[in-house]
């Protein structure tokens, strides 16, 4: 389906966490954290694409502590990530933890290569070790952290989904320090899937995602909550992305296979609802600067690009396009599929797009396959033309 | 020889120019003695011969002219005998003459007289009359025949201009006048008289007409007068309303009907049939009459259209098709009435279009009750499914395929009953069915498409509406047998429905683009029934799933103990499995699997393939883990890709195949989320033994099964902190244990 070449890179271990490196905003740059229960085999990838030669160069770090569940990108510092691990205890249990974690400066280029299997054309070399900032206190609220978000323009905050709460912590200083906590109450244990800062209303709203409904929680009124979508979807809702051009509108996707469209200002009906994949949705991306693209991932092993001009931000298209050059059915896009990608063999758990280049986009399935696609020049044409 | 033949040669001895020198001479020089010798002896026999010929002829000849002399001398002696009696005929005439003219003379004076007293007698009787005129005119009037006083009085009418000036004429005039004047007026009083009658009426105007009284005015007076009647009758009909139908229909016929056909055939004859007479100004009075005439019946009629639709309304919301029918019928041909005596417009016409709103009100009608009917066959349905389970396992209650057939069935007989009713619309006799208007817009609008079509796409939408995101409640039991009927529909009952609807409505002969073929119709009915056997399959799964998932979310992996059983949940979804494809298995047939070996080699067969999928299983060393990994995604590369929620086939294995696949893949997605023990991967892998040894009976493609069962294990081994399988063999006696 896709009409540009796609870079492949493979990981010897299998991975799920994937972002991209937000505060880089030159270089197209993405996080990869791999699972592997032998913890200390784990490691951060930062793999950026060459353009010019079509191929990746990445640096590793070993990210010995625990298996990673989940990366975050500062917003402010490209050399800060946080990250949420599951690690072992003497007791042969598994606990789940959280740090914030400092890169090592770029060396020359002149370090040993490890060896790897990968994807061909890519050029890996080590590097020191992370530097560990400092660690989350989350034990003590919950077992599983789900992610550890910065605040989208705060540096020094970061959100923590823990079990059925959601810690805002400090981290400006040297030890982090709880500032406020959330919780969701509700018969029957709940538990927060995931959750994600809303970059409108000056950020003080923070969303989260459990069981089938998505909730959106006031960080000034002691953590009420402010809006919720009850039963987004019949079965567990798996992601979601806030529109971040037009408030109010939010993307969702569930076990149900279906990706939905919400203007939560009327949380009763979906906006617009499609069924384009064959398995459950497990991640769902509005483009930063096209919010007419939207990506899911899911255990299909496929990828679907979807087209939801009639509810983006630029509707019509490119204002000021002159109409009449190109005909009207061109001249549009239209909503529905725009490319299915089918180079996954295994359930793709995340999918971003890339800050530096809003054509460019990053998937990371199961079995440790990254790959990176550009949206087809036809509908990156019709957009801008 | 050719000399002979030539009329001018003068040697032809026939020719009149024959010259007997030449031809001697000829005859001497051009031959022999003997022949001219012989020649010599032909003529003079040939000239013997004519001279005899000639004696005969000159013979009978002269006695022919012998006896025509003697006739000629008779014939002269004969006439002069005749001369003499003619002139004896001509004397005698001439004296009968004169005798005649005597006679007649004599006569003359005595006729003269004759006839003048004649003419005085007749004058005296005419005097007389007119004498007795008045008062004969005032006993007409008191015995009410007015009929005979205005003929009376036309009678004398003439004599009475004719003499007028004289005075003793005067008074009788002024006299009858009088009387005259009163006759009209009594005359009018019966238009005023309520009680009088059409015909009454109809007589008086003749009369007042007779009188010459101006006919406009007449016109609009006998109409205003009928138009009170007419309005009475009306307003009877209308407080009638509450009336048998029929019987409302003939009081509207006899009643009302009929006096307006009175009407307006006496004011046919009255003001515009009988001023064809003369010629004059008749043209102009004639279209202001029937102008009139017209507006008056149009209003009337439109009341009573309006009265008729009303009631029919009101019958339908309660009544018999038939009755209906009839007594439409009976109104439509009343109007053939009226139809023929007001030729301006065709009544006909609207009674048809009523005819035709009440056969469209009646399929509308119909619709519902099916519509209802349907909807409570489901509600029964969804009753009886829910029966058995609070009783406990009664087998009493009647089974799926039963319950199917029987609202098939009850659906078909519901429609094709319905269609028999409203066939009474089409029945022969009907005056208004005969009309191709009433009939090409009654079957195809209003019953084929109206009616059957419209039942189908309600049938359908209906299914269709149990697999909309607001139905929670749904048995999946309904969805199969929603399912299976669209199927039903689409395989025999759509056309069957519809060709008995087009045979009873002759409607298919009109194939135009308004009609629904019956392809569509069994495409959408097979698309609902795709829609529901999917949602059966998604509401299946998830049962399925949920037990799955909530198997491996709720245990602490990490801290099991060794392995001894299989977990009950396990034995739960085989049961649950096996209770799906007994459901199934009551609608659907079995269905194509991929490859079929008998029972008693299955088990040691399935092995086997398992065996050939991941090889020495136990005998995995941590260390090989890799490797099996590489050997699982080899296998990917070249095994297809599996659709999850993909569309399945209308059979048994396909159906159990989608929801084993919905219920595997999640538990693939739930193991990845978790960290086993060695104990905990033990158990995953005798569970998923044990759904090996049991479900592969279930699926079209078992290598399906086995493919996903051995990617759970081998995402429970990659999630496992100390991998260690069991030992084949102990695997086997836990399971068969189970």
């Amino acid at each position: 389906m896709a009409d540009d070449n796609s870079i492949i890179y493979g990981l010897e271990f299998q991975a799920r966490a994937l972002a991209p490196q937000l505060a880089e905003t030159e270089a197209v740059r993405f996080f990869v954290g791999t699972q592997s229960l032998k913890f200390t085999q784990n490691q951060i990838h930062l793999v950026e694409l060459d353009e010019e030669h079509s191929y990746v160069n990445t640096r590793v770090f070993p990210h010995s502590t625990g298996e990673i569940w989940s990366v975050s990108p500062s917003p402010v510092s490209a050399d800060v990530i946080s990250t949420c691990y599951n690690t072992i205890t003497e007791d042969n249990s598994c606990v789940m933890k959280s740090a914030l974690w400092r890169l090592p400066p770029a060396e020359t280029e002149d370090q040993t290569d490890v060896d790897q299997e990968g994807g061909s054309g890519s050029h890996h070399s080590s590097m020191n070790p992370l530097e560990c900032l400092c660690e989350l206190d989350t034990m003590q609220h919950g077992k599983e952290v789900k992610v550890s978000v910065f605040h989208p323009t705060d540096g020094s905050r970061v959100m923590s989904v823990v079990d059925n709460h959601f810690l805002l912590f400090d981290v400006g200083e040297s030890s982090p320090k709880l500032i406020s906590k959330g919780t969701l109450e509700g018969k029957g244990q709940p538990r927060f899937m995931t959750g994600k800062w809303n970059s409108h209303h000056k950020c003080t709203q923070f969303v989260t995602a459990s069981e089938c409904s998505i909730r959106s929680w006031d960080l000034r009124e002691d953590n009420k909550q402010a809006w919720c979508i009850d039963g987004a979807h019949s079965q567990l809702v798996r992601d979601f992305d806030i529109n971040p051009n037009k408030q109010y509108y939010i993307a969702s996707g569930g076990d149900d296979g279906s990706t939905k469209f919400w203007d939560v200002r009327n949380p009763s009906e979906p906006v617009i609802s499609i069924s384009d994949h064959s398995h459950w949705v497990w991640a769902v991306r509005y483009n930063h600067f096209h919010d007419q693209l939207v990506l899911t991932s899911s255990s299909d092993a496929r990828l679907v690009l979807t087209s939801v001009a009639s509810i983006s931000s630029e509707p019509d298209g490119h204002l000021g396009a002159p109409e009449d050059e190109v005909d009207s059915k061109n001249g549009r896009l239209a909503d529905g599929i725009l490319a299915t990608y089918d180079q996954h063999e295994d359930s793709v758990y995340s999918v971003e797009w890339s800050v530096a280049d809003p054509w460019t986009f990053a998937s990371l399935s199961y079995d440790g396959r990254l790959v990176i696609n550009k949206v087809p020049k036809a509908v990156k044409y019709k957009i801008l033309l | 020889m050719a000399d002979f033949d030539d009329i001018d040669n003068p040697y032809n001895i026939n020719g009149p120019n024959f010259c007997p020198e030449m031809y001697v001479q000829k005859l001497l020089k051009g031959s022999s003695l003997k022949q001219v010798m012989d020649n010599e002896a032909e003529i003079v026999r040939d000239t013997q011969s004519l001279h005899s010929d000639m004696q005969t002829l000159v013979y009978e000849n002269y006695n022919k002219f012998i006896s025509a002399t003697d006739t000629v001398k008779k014939m002269k002696s004969d006439f002069r005998v005749m001369e003499d009696e003619m002139e004896q005929l001509a004397a005698n005439m001439e004296e009968i003459t004169k005798s005649s003219q005597q006679i007649s003379s004599t006569l003359q004076e005595t006729r003269q007289q004759f006839t003048k007293l004649l003419g005085v007698h007749s004058l005296l009787k005419r005097l007389q009359f007119l004498f007795k005129l008045p008062a004969k005119l005032s006993a007409r009037i008191k015995e009410e025949q007015y009929a005979q006083a205005v003929q009376d009085y036309i009678h004398a009418q003439r004599v009475l201009e004719r003499y007028g000036n004289m005075a003793s004429f005067q008074g009788i005039q002024k006299d009858c006048e009088i009387i005259l004047g009163d006759l009209k007026q009594r005359l009018r009083d019966q238009f005023k008289n309520k009680e009088a009658s059409a015909k009454d009426l109809a007589k008086a105007v003749d009369l007042l007409l007779q009188l010459s009284e101006p006919a406009d005015q007449l016109c609009a007076e006998f109409l205003a007068h009928a138009e009170t009647r007419l309005e009475e009758q009306l307003g009877i009909l209308d407080s009638f309303q509450e009336q048998d139908l029929l019987e409302f229909v003939d009081m509207g016929s006899k009643g009302f009907l009929s006096d307006l056909c009175l009407v307006v055939a006496s004011y046919n004859d009255m003001f515009i049939n009988r001023h064809t007479s003369d010629v004059h100004a008749s043209d102009d009075f004639e279209t202001l009459a029937t102008g009139q005439l017209s507006k008056f019946v149009m209003e009337r009629m439109e009341k009573y259209f309006a009265l008729v639709s009303s009631r029919v309304e009101k019958q339908q919301e309660v009544g018999e098709t038939l009755i209906l029918v009839r007594a439409l019928d009976r109104f439509h041909r009343r109007l053939q009435a009226i139809n023929t005596l007001f030729q301006h417009t065709d009544f006909t016409l609207t009674g048809t279009n009523i005819a035709l709103k009440a056969g469209r009100r009646q399929c509308k009608i119909h619709l519902q009750a099916l519509k209802g009917h349907f909807w409570e066959a489901l509600t029964r349905v969804r009753q009886t499914l829910a029966a058995p389970k609070a009783a406990g396992q009664d087998k009493d209650g009647p089974s799926l395929p039963e319950l199917l057939t029987s609202v098939v069935l009850a659906t078909r007989v519901k429609v094709k009953n319905v269609l028999q009713d409203l066939l009474v619309f089409l029945q022969p006799d009907l005056m208004f069915a005969m009309k191709p208007m009433f009939r090409e817009a009654f079957c195809v609008d209003g019953v084929r498409e109206g009616l059957v079509v419209g039942f189908m796409h309600h049938l359908t939408a209906t299914a269709r509406g149990f697999c909309a995101p607001g139905h929670h409640s749904v048995p999946p039991a309904l969805l199969l047998l929603l399912s299976k009927m669209c199927l039903d529909f689409e395989s025999t009952t759509v056309r069957e429905l519809l060709s008995h609807t087009d045979d009873c409505f002759d409607a298919g002969v009109t194939s135009s683009s308004a009609v629904t073929p019956p392809t569509e119709l069994c495409a959408n009915m097979k698309a609902a029934a795709q829609d529901l056997l999917n949602h059966y399959v998604r509401m299946q799964g998830l049962t399925v799933s949920q037990m799955l998932r909530k198997s491996v979310e709720t245990r602490d992996w990490l801290h099991t103990i060794e392995p001894r059983n299989v977990r009950a949940v396990m034995k739960r979804v085989v049961e649950d499995v096996a209770a799906m494809d007994a459901q199934v298995g009551l609608l659907y047939e079995e269905g194509q699997r991929a490859e079929r070996s008998s029972d008693s080699s299955r088990r040691t067969h399935s092995m086997s393939v398992s065996r050939q999928f991941r090889p020495n299983w136990s005998s995995y060393a941590s260390s090989q883990l890799d490797q099996s990994a590489i050997a699982t995604n080899i296998h990917k590369l070249f095994s297809e890709r599996i659709e999850i929620f993909s569309s399945v086939g209308f059979s048994k294995v396909s159906i159990l195949t989608g929801i084993i696949k919905i219920g595997l893949k999640t538990f693939i997605e739930c193991v990845r989320l978790r960290t086993f023990s060695r104990f905990g991967l033990q158990q995953i892998q005798v569970d998923t033994h044990y759904l090996q040894l049991y479900l592969w009976r279930f699926v079209a493609d078992e290598n399906l099964v086995l493919f996903l069962l051995d990617e759970v294990l081998t995402s429970t081994v990659h999630r496992c902190l100390d991998p260690v399988l069991m030992e084949p063999s102990v695997m086997d006696i836990i399971c068969e244990r189970g």
